[in-house]
């Protein structure tokens, strides 16, 4: 069931471009995905989910489904064995709904059956009475205490201010604005799939998931299961895409117990409809702002409130709040601050994470603030920003120093360096293809309008508020060829790669073994916060110089030198003098190295009742520089080019890199442009491809980049992480040059286009 | 299911018997399922994203939106089809090296499509590309490394002889 360890003889060490391992079963479709996974007498598992945003359950009447052929399993809240509720933060999530409904998709009930179309007529069959409540939708509601409490742990999920400095500080130059962003979707291909085969006694079980965190599963599982953690094993089922969609649970608890209640191996995999109410999503956003400055543009104070709407359940809300406003003042210097934040509970679809975690929100708010005060001070966009731009030993709002490398400055820079498009509106071809409207040819040349605009990034790493999210890696070398295990969850991202020029640099080996990855060792902690580079790439680092040790001492035995003296030198162990040179793969020869290593980020601080701590563990920072062409009569727009400089330490693989770089701006433009999942009191009225547009290779533009690498010495290996900070600042760009060429403010991602055409 | 045929899939090259099938069942789902084909993947099921693109009868599909017994009599070839399990087509090969897979999960379907675009027009243009390759959806990559994928393998097939040689689809 499980994938042989995938043997790698790729060659490549670290700051190569090299090809990924699982590249070749990918592009040959033998790559298995979660939702690829069978086994012997397995059935279909479904789960039946609410149609209302909140309602009472009256009752559920499950016999109509027992009757279908086929049907082996129905089961509901009564039959969890466990802990009936689970979370990443606060565990105020049902399985199965009890007594009441809180979203639309929330799940009531699942079935296991022979086949799909079983599962679905079983669906169909079941009968739940409900009384329809009025559901709380606005967030301003959840706040002003004006709604009775959706949920016994109350309308807030998280309130936390910001106060620091001198909070009577006045302008002389005052900006001010309010900005909102629609509820995004991480939209990953690979939906939701997993396998799980209960133990013959029924007393533990085997998951294959996609996921972002197996351990954090785990114990989620198990608790729900009413299992010892370790009678919950998991592995990682192929991953199509994540982007923080996978970092909740979703059909984890569900499939297991089909499994254990029919003794039978069980699949469960979501349709795209189920997928875009079945996990949580970014969070829809209303900020305030207002900066003081002085007659340059020096920022003075920022005063700001934001909004986040959790949605039903709280998720990670509480995290994603405190990063939202820890990020209020951008990448600039700022001395005085007072910043109220919510995180509050409705009953729109429940948000969690999604790349760039609060900070895509923070982000569109400062930086429409930026444009504004370069306009009131009679500056320009890169001017006002590079007059702001914070520097390594800056003190963030939180009264934390930046530490990092923070080369802010030289991303707007070496943005501004990059050629703005040769190529004219429509191109020199005319080409209809290059035009707002696209294929549509709807575009008439002389109404495109060009606009240029400006966003900048900085961006936390790795978890913050006194959280130890460590990884864990084990490392072997025999014979001259190292394995690596470790539970971090390759998405896409590539993790498998650098894993693997780590090893080679390290030990001087060429081939290394990915081993399954599985909860049979220590945790990674999650693919996510960009973090993993970082993190399991920490503890990859650290696991090979314990073994490289353990080499280093065996050789230096063999042949009475200090192994202090010795180091590697390609693919030998040499001695600082040059006397001795043996191959890794003979000095390893009958030898078994095994070592373990955690990394652990520097500790980090809760924030205090005035928003003051070291809350965070490291920061990135990135420039995005948009051109667009605006259809103003259609509303339409065509992002022409996107350049882009971003801070990463160091590139392990330079490849890779413009990968997360592309891709994240991909996302960034989507949020610009396309996509919002739209309800309308609670009810979801895009959860399709048809409807919710993303991104395809007409709407995406050139993207001109270049890497900054100044390694940060905090970082393991130098490098940052690098997936989040595209999506960032890429949104607040494309919004800043359509309004540079519509000449009117905007307000409100995605921008749709009645906002540009009818004012 | 009661409402179940024997029917016969022509796949890749062979005569495929499906039995106890749903006549519900889409292509996609009995490839998959029925005949162990996984490398075609589901992510949509209306046919906006590409990612179950198969050929039939040399047409660019979404096998999610053929019902599978409409596919009796035809010539289908899916990704498992394109070239043998270990030796990668060039178009494949080029993906790999490129940087065009991150996840993976669009990727067989834009292989099927980048093959059949490239059978079609040997030295497509960027925007052809964009345009003809814009119904397969990539959540991962922004897809300018597949763009650039593409350009290696046409500009490879036209320094090797011209245009088409190994690398194209055998159906």
């Amino acid at each position: 069931m499980t994938d042989a360890p995938t043997r790698s003889e790729l060659r490549g060490r670290l700051g190569d471009s090299i090809a990924r391992p699982d590249g070749v079963p990918k592009v040959q479709g033998t790559f298995a995905f979660s939702g690829d996974l069978s086994a012997d007498g397995f059935l279909w598992g479904a789960t039946l989910r609410s149609p209302y945003p909140h309602a009472r359950i009256i009752s559920i009447d499950l016999s109509g489904a027992w009757k279908i052929s086929g049907v082996e399993a129905v089961i509901t809240a009564t039959d969890v064995p466990g802990k009936s509720t689970y979370g990443l933060i606060s565990h105020d999530q049902p399985v199965f709904a009890v007594d009441v409904v809180r979203f639309v998709g929330e799940p009531i009930a699942a079935v296991a059956a022979d086949h799909p179309e079983t599962c679905r007529r079983a669906l169909a069959a079941i009968v739940v009475e409900y009384e329809v409540l009025p559901p709380l939708v606005d967030p301003e509601r959840a706040i002003d205490g004006s709604h009775a409490p959706v949920h016994p742990d109350g309308n807030v999920i998280r309130h936390q201010r910001i106060v620091r400095g001198d909070q009577t500080i006045q302008g002389p130059v005052i900006v001010e604005g309010t900005y909102e962003l629609g509820m995004q979707d991480q939209a990953f291909l690979g939906l939701e799939a997993a396998l799980a085969l209960p133990d013959s006694g029924g007393d533990g079980i085997e998951l294959f998931v996609a996921t972002q965190w197996l351990h954090e599963d785990q114990k989620q599982i198990a608790a729900c299961l009413g299992f010892p953690e370790d009678k919950v094993r998991l592995t990682l089922g192929g991953v199509g895409g994540a982007f923080g969609a996978r970092e909740d649970i979703s059909l984890q608890v569900h499939t297991c117990l089909l499994a254990l209640r029919t003794g039978r191996p069980v699949r469960m995999a979501y349709s795209r409809e189920e997928s875009f109410l079945g996990h949580v999503h970014r969070h829809p956003c209303t900020i305030w702002m207002r900066h003081h400055a002085d007659y340059d543009g020096r920022i003075l104070r920022v005063e700001a409130r934001f909004v986040f709407d959790g949605g039903a359940y709280a998720s990670t809300s509480s995290a994603v709040l405190i990063n939202g406003i820890t990020h209020a003042q951008g990448p600039y210097k700022c001395e005085n601050a007072t910043v109220d934040g919510w995180a509050v509970r409705t009953n729109n679809l429940p948000c969690g994470a999604m790349r760039g975690f609060g900070v895509v929100q923070a982000c569109f708010a400062h930086e429409g603030q930026m444009d504004k005060l370069a306009v009131a001070v009679g500056s320009d966009p890169v001017a006002i920003r590079l007059l702001n731009a914070m520097e390594t030993g800056d003190r963030l709002i939180t009264g934390q120093v930046i530490e990092n490398v923070a080369p802010v400055a030289r991303c707007i820079r070496e943005t501004a360096a990059l050629p703005l498009p040769s190529q004219p509106v429509g191109g020199h071809d005319l080409d209809p293809l290059r035009l707002p409207g696209g294929s549509g040819l709807t575009a008439d040349v002389s109404h495109i309008r060009r606009g240029i605009g400006w966003g900048v990034a900085i961006k936390n790493l790795m978890y913050s508020e006194a959280f130890d999210d460590y990884s864990t890696a084990r490392v072997r070398l025999a014979d001259g060829v190292a394995s690596v295990k470790f539970a971090t969850a390759e998405v896409g991202q590539g993790f498998v790669t650098i894993a693997g020029q780590i090893v080679r640099s390290i030990l001087g080996v060429d081939e290394v073994i990915i081993e399954a990855i599985d909860t049979t060792v220590g945790s990674a902690g999650s693919t996510s916060a960009s973090r993993q580079t970082w993190m399991s790439g920490g503890a990859v680092d650290g696991a090979c110089r314990l073994v490289r040790e353990q080499l280093f001492q065996h050789v230096g035995q063999m042949h009475g030198i200090d192994p202090l003296r010795l180091t590697i030198d390609g693919r030998d162990v040499v001695d600082a003098e040059g006397s001795l040179r043996v191959s890794v793969t003979d000095a390893s020869a009958g030898l078994e190295l095994d070592q373990t290593f955690e990394h652990h980020h520097r500790p980090t601080e809760d924030l205090d009742e005035f928003g003051q701590g070291n809350c965070h563990t490291a920061f990135a920072f990135v420039a995005h520089r948009a051109v667009v062409d605006v259809d103003v009569e259609l509303g339409l727009v065509k992002v022409v080019q996107i350049a882009t400089a971003q801070d990463i330490g160091r590139a392990l693989n330079p490849l890779s890199v413009v990968g997360q770089i592309e891709g994240g701006i991909a996302q960034g433009l989507g949020l610009a442009v396309m996509e919002e999942i739209i309800q309308i009191d609670g009810h979801v009225r895009n959860a399709s491809f048809t409807d919710y547009l993303l991104p395809t290779f007409l709407d995406m533009p050139d993207v001109a980049i270049s890497l900054i690498e100044e390694p940060d010495p905090m970082a393991p290996l130098g490098a940052k992480g690098v997936g989040e900070p595209p999506t960032i600042s890429s949104t607040p760009a494309i919004v800043a040059a359509i309004r540079d060429a519509i000449g009117r403010d905007l307000t409100r991602v995605p921008v749709r286009p009645n906002d540009i055409c009818l004012p | 299911m009661a409402e179940s045929q024997i029917y016969s899939l022509h796949v890749n090259g062979e005569q495929r018997e499906v039995a106890d099938a749903w006549l519900g069942e889409s292509l996609l789902f009995v490839l998959r399922e029925r005949l162990g084909l996984m490398g075609s993947k589901g992510a949509c099921e209306q046919g906006e994203c590409g990612s179950c693109s198969v050929l039939v009868d040399g047409a660019l599909v979404c096998s999610c939106l053929v019902l599978a017994a409409a596919a009796v009599g035809q010539q289908i070839v899916t990704i498992e089809g394109v070239a043998p399990v270990g030796s990668p087509s060039d178009v494949q090969q080029a993906f790999v090296d490129a940087g065009a897979v991150q996840c993976g999960f669009c990727t067989p379907g834009l292989i099927m499509a980048a093959h059949s675009l490239l059978e079609r027009s040997p030295a497509p243009s960027e925007m052809e590309i964009r345009e003809e390759l814009s119904g397969n959806i990539c959540r991962c990559t922004g897809y300018g490394r597949i763009i650039d994928a593409v350009q290696r393998v046409a500009v490879a097939r036209i320094v090797v002889n011209g245009r088409g040689i190994d690398g194209g689809i055998k159906s």
